[in-house]
Formats: structure tokens, sequence, C-alpha cells
């Protein structure tokens, strides 16, 4: 393999990963503060297919990322609502999301499916995927609204009688969870694509939610696990092209098996999930009058 | 002004009569957001609503195409009902599906030119053990390495579409079929055989319905539904009596699995006759929805899988007369899932909405 294939290689990585990259660290703040959201692959499409509607409608690039920041934003936020007001199942109201996202996503991208755009230059979305983890890192562990943001996801009780507002923190959590989903979809449709196609996250949402397992809770390790598993989905592609004789099927499998196995090898150390998972997740708050 | 922020007060007992009527509320708001959201896209909502919920089911073939989706549904939310009830997240009922048609249509497959009364029973046993089996894989994760289930049946999912396209485009695919990625039409003996004729509501119904009278006697009769109970309301509880967790854990998935696999068989030797990648509409995870919204209990599944069934043909309906893509079926379902899980709030508080803040 000559240099050149070599650089190649790491380019079509860095592409690839970076939205899993902003899907994982999303949805890691959001559990940081106690609040699972299943929904982040319905998040995902919808980011993805507002973003690409507004490009073709508008054609300004800008606005195009704007609106799917919003509608990251709403999403999760009818979630927090359901969540944090309604105090509904976690598990069942994210499940319920991913499903409302898929509809919706594919009823506002009827009309737009083959619809050619020029597509944005990545590397400003690489960097600032990097960017946002040690942002994000530095906020939990360097700041002090940060550690409010995690005693909130290990004990939301203990942060109330110490007067923090759970609620608020949660919001803030799931909110940002919602944005960055936004940002993952609007990347793949405007940048890594481009192009609109119903469901064209394809599971991502799910694997970066396993990332999320994957790190431990650790802001860092994300980065870590998606480039391990960017490195994984690309090299099976060039195994692919390099012409091994395996049906292509199993192939494309590689992905979702190397999720599973990274699961296992991770949670295997019960007391290591234990320990790094917060100890709120799933709970509901209830303040009680 | 309104509060949107409404004060809770807890109930001593969840409320019987809420239980009952919080899907009934969540199908009733899903039905008025459904009108606004055709009024807002430029439809009569009157015209929208009557061909997206009554023109479906006016006909007799109509009310045969309800239960034709409704017998999938309803069969795998009772096997999921197994692992809800027991807090496991087994959303991967797609792939569970997917497997059961993969091991019941391949015996559909070899015997495709014999003729018995024996293979049918035989597609139907291996349809559950390809759904049980796929089933099981995400609680041995779990009960061994601790991994979450939801995570590892989805990813199942994907797994298993991908086998089921790898055989109907390789070793499987029909020799007489133009190279169309499907296999050969399974035997006669290998059909659900039609109730009705002209009809295509067919014996899987039949099958389903002794799932789900077979699930009500197991929840409400036998040791083991009151186990999954106890674990279901108080792991601690269940723990302390002894209940064996790694048993219940393997006993929800595996029948789970199997009534998900005997689905996704029915599908196959039902309308569709073989082999080819888009088995399911997605039943798999609709049922999720069917189980929610039936409130876990056969008899209300029953009522929820025939509701979550005609959003299907209104979709179809709509799609055809009102130029409505056919996902927004999957927006009436999100919608109703989120009104039930909010709704839910009912059973266990009571709410007062002040008018001032």
């Amino acid at each position: 393999m000559n240099i050149e294939v070599f650089i190649g290689v790491i380019q079509i990585i860095l592409i690839a990963t970076t939205p899993l990259v902003f899907a994982a660290i999303g949805e890691l703040v959001t559990e940081k503060t106690g609040v699972l959201n299943l929904g982040v692959e319905g998040m995902m499409l919808v980011g993805a297919v507002t973003a690409f509607v507004t490009l073709v409608i508008t054609g300004s690039y800008s606005l195009a990322f704007i609106v799917s920041l919003l509608s990251g934003a709403l999403m999760s936020g009818l979630f927090a609502y359901l969540v944090l007001i309604l105090m509904s199942n976690q598990v069942a109201t994210g499940l319920a999301l991913t499903i409302f996202g898929i509809g919706l996503s594919s009823i506002i991208g009827k009309q737009y499916i083959g619809t050619p755009i020029q597509g944005l230059n990545p590397y400003f979305f690489v960097a600032l995927s990097f960017l946002i983890v040690f942002l994000v890192s530095y906020f939990f562990y360097k700041t002090k609204l940060g550690l409010i943001f995690r005693a909130v996801g290990e004990s939301h009780n203990s942060s109330h009688a110490l007067g923090y507002s759970v609620i608020k923190v949660r919001l803030m959590g799931i909110l940002f969870g919602g944005c960055m989903c936004a940002l993952a979809g609007s990347y793949m449709s405007i940048c890594y694509a481009p192009m609109w196609q119903e469901n064209m996250t394809a599971g991502r949402g799910w694997i970066a939610l396993a990332l999320v397992v994957f790190a431990t809770w650790k802001p860092g390790r994300t980065l870590v696990g998606a480039y391990i598993f960017g490195g994984v989905s690309i090299l099976q592609m060039n195994l692919q092209a390099w012409g091994v004789n395996f049906p292509g099927q199993f192939f494309n499998m590689a992905p979702y098996l190397a999720t599973m196995i990274v699961l296992i090898i991770i949670s295997s150390n019960r007391l290591r999930i234990k320990l790094s998972a917060p100890a709120s997740l799933t709970i509901p708050f209830f303040k009680g009058r | 002004m309104i509060n949107f922020i409404p004060e809770l007060k807890a109930r001593g007992n969840p409320s019987t009569v809420m239980n009952f009527f919080v899907p009934v509320i969540a199908v009733f708001l899903t039905v008025i957001t459904g009108s606004i959201i055709f009024a807002l896209m430029g439809f009569d909502p009157i015209f929208a609503l009557h061909t997206f919920f009554i023109s479906p089911i006016s006909t007799s073939y109509g009310i045969s195409e309800l239960l034709v989706k409704a017998t999938p549904l309803a069969l795998i939310a009772v096997g999921l009902a197994f692992c809800f009830k027991n807090n496991l997240y087994n959303i991967g009922a797609e792939g569970q599906l997917t497997m059961g048609a993969v091991f019941g249509g391949g015996i559909g497959i070899l015997f495709y030119d014999t003729s018995g009364f024996w293979i049918l029973p035989l597609m139907i046993l291996g349809g559950a053990i390809g759904g049980a089996l796929w089933g099981l894989i995400p609680a041995i994760l779990k009960v061994k390495f601790n991994t979450n289930e939801i995570l590892t049946s989805l990813m199942l999912v994907y797994i298993a579409l991908l086998i089921l396209d790898y055989l109907v485009v390789g070793p499987w695919k029909d020799p007489q079929g133009y190279s169309f990625p499907k296999t050969r039409k399974f035997g006669d003996s290998g059909r659900m055989p039609l109730l009705f004729s002209g009809l295509r509501v067919h014996f899987g119904i039949i099958i389903t319905l002794i799932g789900i009278f077979a699930s009500w006697f197991i929840f409400s009769k036998t040791m083991l539904g009151y186990q999954l109970k106890v674990t279901g309301y108080s792991p601690i509880a269940s723990r302390y009596a002894g209940f064996s967790q790694n048993y219940l854990i393997y006993i929800a998935f595996i029948f789970s699995g199997a009534f998900a696999g005997i689905a996704g068989l029915g599908e196959v030797a039902g309308p569709i006759g073989l082999l080819y990648r888009d088995i399911s509409p997605n039943y798999g995870f609709t049922a999720i929805i069917v189980a929610f919204l039936g409130r876990l209990h056969p008899i209300g599944i029953i009522f929820a899988s025939l509701i979550i069934a005609l959003t299907y043909l209104g979709a179809e309906d709509a799609q055809l007369f009102m130029q409505i893509p056919a996902a927004v079926g999957f927006v009436f379902q999100g919608l109703v899932l989120f009104y039930l899980l909010g709704a839910e709030l009912l059973v266990n508080f009571k709410i007062v909405f002040r008018t001032n803040i």
C-alpha cells in the first residue's frame, strides 16, 4: 500500500466517522444528566432532511444548518416534555421519537429524493467534532456547571436538595443531545452523502448509543470508540474493493457485529459499568409536593 | 393563562379506571392531531379522516386486509409483553420475525414439490425455533456478559435482514426466477390455508388467537406469569422471593422470539408464499407500539393491533387517493405512543392544571 492510498483511507475514515462522533457526544451529554434518549436515529433523520430541504429551497448552507439544529431542538424538546414533565418511560418515549422521526423525515423529504446539491467540504466539520468533544470534556471536568450536570445524573435527589434545578439541567442535556443529533444528520445529508434518501442514517443513531456505553460515559473515549468503529467499517469496504471473495452482505454486517462485540467486551466488566454509568440514568425525577 | 406545567398529586394506588382510559385518550388525541396535520397540509380534515380510518374497512375485503395486518402485529406484541412485563426491552422483534421466516421458509423451499399435511406444521415449528434462537442471543448476552439488550437485539435486526438478503440473492435464489432476488414459491402444502375464498385472511389468525389465549393463561393463571409480574413491579422483591432472574430472562426472550418467528413464518407462508427482501413492513417495530397501546394485556393487544393495523391500511389509501406518503402511518404510530406515554401519568397521578402561575 503506497502513501497516497494510505492518506486516502485516513481521509475516508475521518469523513465517515464524524457523524458518529456528533451523535455520540450529544447522547453522552444527555445521559450524563441521567436521561436515556433512544430517539437518536429519529432526530438524526429529521435533522438530515430539514437541512437538505432548506438548502434546496433557499440555497443557503448556514440557514440549512440553523433550521436543522432547530428541528433537533424541537424533537428533543418534545421528548423532554414527555420524560421530564409527564415523567413517561424514557425507553418507550425514545422509541416513539425514533418511529415518529422516521415517518416525519420520509414525508418531508418525499419530493426531494435524488435532488442533486453541491456538497460542502467536510473537513470543517471533522475539526468541529474534535473541538466539541474537547469542549464537552472540559465542561464536565473543569467547570462548576459541568460538575452540577454530573451530580444531577448521579443523584437527582441530592442535587435537588442542594438547590439545583434537576429539570432545567436535564432539559439542557436533552436539548444539546437533540441539536448534536441534528448536526450529525445534516452533516450526512449535506456533506457526506450529499443527498437525501429515506432511512439514510442506516442505524448510525443506534451505533452512537452503543458508543456511549463503549466510552463508559467519558467524552474523550467516544472519539476513540467512534474511530475504531469507523476504521472497521472502512476496512470492510476496502476489503470488498480489493476483491476479497466473500458475499457483500457479510461485509455489511461488520458494523453491527463490531458494535455487539464491543458491547460484550465492555459490559462484561459489571463493576466498571456500574461505576461509570450515571446512577440516575432512566429514573424519572418527581419533586413530590 | 393556562399553565402547561401540571401540578401533580400522587395517587395512593394506580387508578384502574385510568388504566383502561389512557389508551382511549391516546387514540382520541391522535385522531385530533391527525386531522390538524391534514388540515395544515391543505386537505379537508373530514375527508382525510374518512379516507384514513373509515373507507379502508368499509368492505369485506377491507376487513379481511385489516385482519391480515393485525394477525402478525398481535402475535408479536403479545410475545413482546413477556419481555416488557419483565422490564426487558426487546426491540429486535423485526429480526426474530425475519429469522422465523428464514427457518420456516427454508423448510417450505426444501419441500416445495412435496405435498403432505405435515409440511405446514413443520414450517411453523421451524419459524418458532428460528425466532426463539434469534431472541435467545440477546438474552444469553445479557445474562452472561451484562450487555444491554436494547442495543444487541436491535443490532441483530440488521444482521438478520442481511442474512435474508444473502439467501434470496445467493443460495436460495429461484433457479427460474430471472435473477430476481426471491426464492421459489412454497408448495400448496407449505401455505397457510385461506379462511374465506377470495379474501386474504388466513389460518395465521387462528394461530394468533391461540397464542393470545395461551399468553393470557400464562400471565394470569400460572406461577411463571406471577413471577414475570412481580419481577416487573419490583426486581428486589422478586429476588427476595428466590425467583431465578436468569431463567425469567431466558423464558421471556424465548417466548417473544418464538411468537415473532411464527408471525414471520405466517407472513411468508400466508400472503407472500415465498421469501424475498421486504417480507415485513416493520411489523416487528410497530408491534412494540401495539404492546404498549394494549397495556401488555392480551385482550388489550387485540384491540390495539386492530387500531394500528388500520393505520397501515389508512396510510396506503392516503397514498393512493391523496398522494400523501405512506410514511404518514409511522407518524401516527409515533404520535399515538407519545400520547399514550404522556397520558400514562394519569394512572399514578392526579392532575391539577392551575389557571394562574
